[in-house]
């Protein structure tokens, strides 16, 4: 089967690759991109732990062909941290005990980041709605839910003041 | 799992698409939101040697008003749905319902159009399109042709579309005063099909039910227009003995296939709660 040549930005970087249309983007990702980050769970869309951000949506990376990335803003796990600092959801992950074996985890960030996105302050009931196409067999969601809810008071601290300085 | 071998094509249009369905006929396969297909090709229960990707039409998607009807184009994402500010007022049973299916990700891939014409019984859309009484436009190579839902469905998997055929897009007309609308779905856990699950539009004059619209998911090899439950309201002033008296009628149409969720005799009863459950909340609604 001919290989397709497809480009996109992946983490703010131009990437390019050469595919079999049957290829799965998170394939991709993990094979030859070398960005290991994102997992491969159910391989049938329910876990949630392939989940990236896709032009600006979460999407299942296990569920779309790679070739449908052609021109595509893709974020994953690896892009979430800036300047060897982490995000405030990694810190907060990471301080509320918000993961324990963490195979969902990247999933769980990105899906997050995301939600953070749609809704900067949510409420427990929003967070386990939006949440709800990840799943954890460890924590029980807990410390999950309660890392995002910190995540989202430093954002929005760390927002209002930037907002006075400026 | 990666699927079977196939050749790519991405077109444009609706026209190229259709050429493209023309030419490789049975061999191809449209590729909507990919959330049915793509793993049915992993586990091989699909292998089109064609992928014919129609996500890159912009014509198939939106939600627009025309000459007083709603259209919403096949390759709408269900959460373009739940957000649509012109469905929540004017057909709040569509956002409601998209709710109710799969996840926050998945929404965000998976389409109405692919939903409906997967034909695949536990999806949610068919039987909603039946008790909205919408109509599908059908696009072929010999031009276009309107479909009501309640003539869509010839069995599981298996629709009135042709090999050349792209349903485009969904006619529905906006919900008329003094109606109510209610979707009601069980279901063991987010993104899991409907055990049973049932819609209904009621339409009402003071006490008594000018009309009613009743379907039901995952209870037979297609989804199920109940109309005979549909007569057992209308023009009757309805009270909780006609309502279980439709339900009755309702649960005498399911033929559901026994699985993990349940045996055929449970989810026949689920069936008839869901119907109950539908009409109470449609009629309450109805009243204001």
């Amino acid at each position: 089967m001919d290989k397709i040549q497809v480009s996109f930005n992946l983490n703010g970087q131009p990437v390019e690759v050469l595919v079999e249309p049957r290829e799965l983007l998170i394939h991709v990702l993990r094979e030859q991109l070398q960005q290991t980050g994102s997992h491969i769970g159910c391989e049938t869309s329910h876990c949630g732990a392939c989940t990236v951000d896709f032009n600006g949506e979460s999407v299942k990376s296990c569920t779309l062909l790679a070739v449908q990335a052609q021109g595509a803003e893709v974020m994953t796990i690896e892009g979430l941290a800036s300047n060897g600092e982490l995000h405030p959801l990694q810190q907060a992950f990471m301080d509320e005990h918000g993961l324990q074996c963490g195979f969902c985890t990247p999933g769980m960030l990105m899906r997050s980041y995301r939600l953070l996105q749609e809704n900067s302050d949510p409420t427990e009931v929003e967070i386990r709605a939006g949440m709800s196409g990840n799943l954890c067999r460890c924590t029980g969601y807990q410390n999950i839910v309660k890392s995002i809810q910190k995540a989202a008071t430093v954002i929005n601290e760390s927002g209002r003041d930037e907002a006075k300085t400026a | 799992m990666i699927p079977p071998s196939f050749q790519y094509h991405a077109p444009s249009s609706v026209n190229d698409a259709i050429a493209l369905l023309s030419q490789y006929g049975d061999e191809a396969k449209l590729l909507a939101g990919g959330h049915s297909l793509l793993p049915m090709m992993k586990l091989r229960f699909a292998e089109p040697g064609h992928l014919v990707d129609i996500n890159n039409i912009e014509s198939l998607k939106g939600i627009r008003e025309e000459n007083g009807e709603i259209v919403i184009g096949a390759m709408t994402s269900e959460n373009a749905l739940i957000n649509s500010t012109l469905l929540q007022q004017k057909c709040p049973i569509l956002p409601e319902a998209a709710h109710l299916i799969a996840d926050p990700q998945v929404r965000n891939r998976g389409t109405i159009g692919g939903d409906i014409a997967h034909g695949d019984p536990g999806n949610d859309h068919p039987a909603i399109m039946m008790a909205l009484d919408a109509t599908f436009t059908l696009v072929g190579s010999n031009g276009s042709r309107q479909v009501a839902a309640t003539d869509f469905y010839l069995g599981t998997f298996y629709t009135v579309l042709e090999a050349d055929e792209i349903l485009t897009e969904i006619r529905l007309a906006p919900q008329l005063p003094n109606t109510g609308a209610s979707y009601q779905k069980l279901k063991r856990k987010t993104g899991d099909f409907a055990t049973a699950a049932a819609a209904a539009v009621i339409e009402m004059s003071g006490e008594t039910c000018q009309s009613a619209r009743i379907s039901l998911t995952n209870l037979g090899p297609t989804a199920l227009r109940a109309s005979d439950a549909e007569a057992v309201l209308a023009g009757q002033v309805i009270t909780d003995e006609l309502i279980d008296q439709a339900a009755q009628k309702a649960m005498d149409l399911c033929v559901p296939a026994e699985d993990l969720r349940g045996d055929v005799e449970y989810k026949t009863h689920m069936g008839g709660e869901m119907t109950r459950r539908a009409i109470r909340t449609a009629v309450k609604r109805a009243r204001g």
